[in-house]
């Protein structure tokens, strides 16, 4: 049988706009063996130079890069959890970030101050559990500020997704101020002495707080994603994500649903900020500054997506980090300055393929 | 037929309300004291015309950026850098004013049509956080690169202005006139733009942008240009801005910024071209006067909290009226009209703007 040449047409139509239509991806590939060759084998004027001549430094940046991935999905997973169930933006996630590190804070110079007379506390005053309780105490506070929030507000304008938004950044900005009122300068949670120690990987020794951070994540991980594969609950928050009505039809309290998965969003934002706290520290306007962590990270990932979330927050933290380390530098002491440019890049060449991120699915 | 009936009462009211407003802030400089007109109402002009071109892009395309504060600083960032000369930051170039305005718009310009091109695909939701995104991301970029502005940014700009401008610390009434005129050339040019056919495809794209796909419109295409408007709309306003404010730093557009903008916007009305000067006016006068109200100090609320203040009103507008103030305005209008004027009369329920 012959051909039919309208099929034969359209082949001969297709071959040049597939080859455009990998041109994108070619880029990416490019750029990546590019970025690879630079770090490992290039990488001029540099603070470490290339890989292969300090291997230690290299791995230090992985590290460091894969640890602040750590925290950011610890954050990001609370703020791509609430999403995903509720189509809610909540701009207020990096106000309850940064409201969580200052009641972790609090409740640290209380547990400690007792003993050893409050003020800058040095770790080795800092037992395990003087983190771990403001840690969890900062993850309670700010369930309970999230559902009230969700109880309050979101819960009656489902569905407008602007509205929402909207909302959240009124909170945010009373939040914020009232912050800057109580805490007016940079503060910090400390560490316990026992893990903020340096710990020996092959010849490199590194900051066993980072690597905590990291295990923290993964149990978060972890754990998260068990809740919603295996249990009956994320069973139906799953369900709720594909489609809330059918849920509600089917006789389940979706209503619950909701206000759990935005009790544990909040919380981990809080908890995030407990880690964040003792790693960073706590100032007016890093709320702003985690809100666009997060904002980042399920951007490229993709709104709504635990996967995605993971994704993003290790692109994220590797091209940030990296980029730091990796570029010339513009000026004779340290440093580069345009390591930002890079995490714009990132987000642009994420966009350009998939609008929606890596992972997600339009609305 | 009188006039009254022909045109029906609520639109001589507007009509009559937005020409007194008109002519007092034609009168400023006379009517009000120094401060009043000079750094209150420029404020406004200025940070009305910021205001149009988010509610330009929320009224009329649907999309709600929170990048227009980074156009009107990036703005603000180029004539600084142009203009001025001799100074320790930026590139210093030392063009001449229209040279240094022309390249500013151009610039701000294509960097709008750009990010617009990469996030137009992107509708609702992703695009307020993609352009928050940006916001945030182009705060950092001047904070961070010393040849085009670093952290203390770039003053001065005041002395480099048009002849026929002069020192605006010199001759603020020059700026207050200016800054009027061109709010309402900015007006009248986004209410023409709006019946134009362009302006009838943006809005068509609002409401269905799948169906206005299958028609056969470019819908990314649209939004882009759409949004390169709103970038030059929001560079006059950085234009304006610097002048008014004499120096340009990575502070003025961080993220407090951009939620200013946004309050203003909102405040106003998301669905009103002329809400963005109302907004401006509301969120100006507020943030100047909160320290005077009596009664504010007992609990707690003093000059320098007055973000609390706004953001409790921004609350309450947006959880009672996402129409805004003037969204008020038509609800009370109409229910006057409903109750008082035309009681007997069964009247259809009013066209409603589109919802959030």
């Amino acid at each position: 049988m012959v051909t039919p040449p309208i099929a034969l047409g359209r082949r001969a139509r297709l071959e040049p706009s597939s080859l455009l239509r990998r041109a994108p991806a070619a880029l990416v590939v490019a750029a990546s063996v590019f970025v690879l060759v630079w770090v490992l084998f290039w990488a001029p004027k540099t603070n470490y130079g290339p890989a292969i001549d300090d291997p230690s430094d290299f791995f230090k940046t992985f590290l460091d890069s894969i640890t602040f991935a750590g925290v950011l999905f610890v954050i990001a997973s609370g703020f791509t959890l609430i999403f995903g169930l509720m189509r809610a933006v909540n701009m207020a996630h990096g106000s309850l970030y940064l409201l969580g590190g200052y009641i972790a804070f609090e409740i640290q110079q209380k547990l400690v101050g007792g003993s050893a007379g409050g003020f800058g506390l040095v770790g080795s005053q800092v037992s395990m559990w003087d983190w771990v309780v403001p840690a969890i105490v900062a993850f309670a506070c700010m369930a309970v500020i999230g559902l009230v929030m969700q109880q309050g507000f979101l819960r009656w304008t489902q569905g407008q997704d602007l509205r929402q938004a909207l909302i959240t950044i009124a909170i945010s900005i009373i939040l914020a101020d009232q912050m800057n009122k109580h805490w007016p300068l940079q503060e910090t949670v400390t560490w316990p002495g026992r893990i903020d120690t340096f710990v020996s990987i092959g010849s490199v020794k590194y900051n066993g707080a980072r690597l905590f951070m990291l295990g923290c994540a993964v149990v978060i991980g972890l754990a998260l994603w068990a809740w919603l594969q295996k249990t009956k609950m994320g069973m139906i928050i799953r369900a709720g994500v594909d489609d809330r009505q059918m849920v509600s039809a089917l006789g389940v309290n979706i209503q619950l649903a909701f206000a759990i998965a935005f009790l544990v969003g909040a919380g981990l934002a809080g908890f995030g900020g407990a880690m964040g706290g003792a790693q960073f520290n706590l100032a007016p306007g890093l709320d702003g500054q985690w809100l666009l962590n997060s904002l980042i990270v399920v951007i490229i990932g993709g709104m709504g997506s635990l996967g995605g979330a993971a994704i993003g927050a290790t692109l994220y933290g590797f091209v940030s980090q990296f980029s730091a380390a990796y570029l010339p530098t513009t000026s004779d002491n340290c440093c580069t300055e345009y390591s930002i440019i890079f995490t714009f890049a990132l987000l642009v060449a994420v966009l350009a393929a998939r609008p929606h991120g890596l992972f997600g699915r339009p609305a | 037929m009188t006039a009254l009936e022909r045109l029906g009462w609520k639109r001589l009211l507007n009509w009559a309300l937005a020409f007194v407003g008109v002519l007092l802030a034609g009168l400023g400089p006379v009517i009000f004291s120094a401060f009043f007109a000079h750094t209150i109402l420029t404020q406004v002009f200025w940070l009305g015309i910021a205001a149009c071109s988010l509610i330009f892009l929320s009224a009329y395309v649907g999309m709600v950026s929170l990048a227009q504060v980074s156009m009107y600083g990036i703005a603000g960032f180029v004539l600084g850098n142009t203009v001025t000369q001799g100074q320790v930051k930026g590139l210093h170039l030392g063009y001449d004013p229209w040279v240094g305005i022309l390249i500013t718009i151009a610039v701000t310009t294509v960097i709008g049509l750009l990010l617009g091109a990469i996030s137009s695909r992107s509708a609702g939701i992703y695009f307020l956080m993609i352009t928050l995104a940006f916001a945030v991301l182009a705060n950092t970029f001047f904070g961070q690169v010393t040849v085009l502005s670093g952290f203390s940014g770039i003053g001065n700009i005041q002395s480099f202005t048009p002849g026929f401008l002069g020192n605006p610390a010199e001759n603020p009434n020059r700026l207050y006139y200016l800054a009027f005129v061109v709010s309402i050339v900015v007006y009248v040019l986004c209410r023409y733009l709006t019946r134009t056919p362009f302006g009838l495809t943006l809005q068509g794209i609002r409401d269905d942008p799948v169906r206005m796909g299958s028609l056969g419109f470019n819908v990314p295409l649209h939004r882009s240009i759409a949004f390169g408007f709103a970038a030059f709309l929001a560079s006059i306003a950085g234009i304006l801005f610097v002048w008014w404010n004499g120096q340009i730093a990575p502070g003025s557009i961080d993220l407090s910024a951009v939620i200013d903008l946004l309050v203003v916007a909102v405040i106003g009305g998301l669905f009103r071209l002329e809400g963005a000067w109302l907004g401006a006016l509301v969120f100006v006068v507020i943030s100047n006067y909160v320290r005077s109200v009596p009664g504010l100090g007992h609990i707690g609320i003093t000059a320098e909290r007055y973000h609390t203040v706004i953001g409790v009103i921004f609350l309450v507008i947006v959880l009672l009226s996402p129409g805004g103030l003037l969204g008020i305005w038509e609800w009370l209008q109409n229910q006057l009209d409903r109750a008082v004027l035309r009681p007997a009369v069964a009247r259809p329920a009013p066209a409603e703007g589109p919802e959030p």
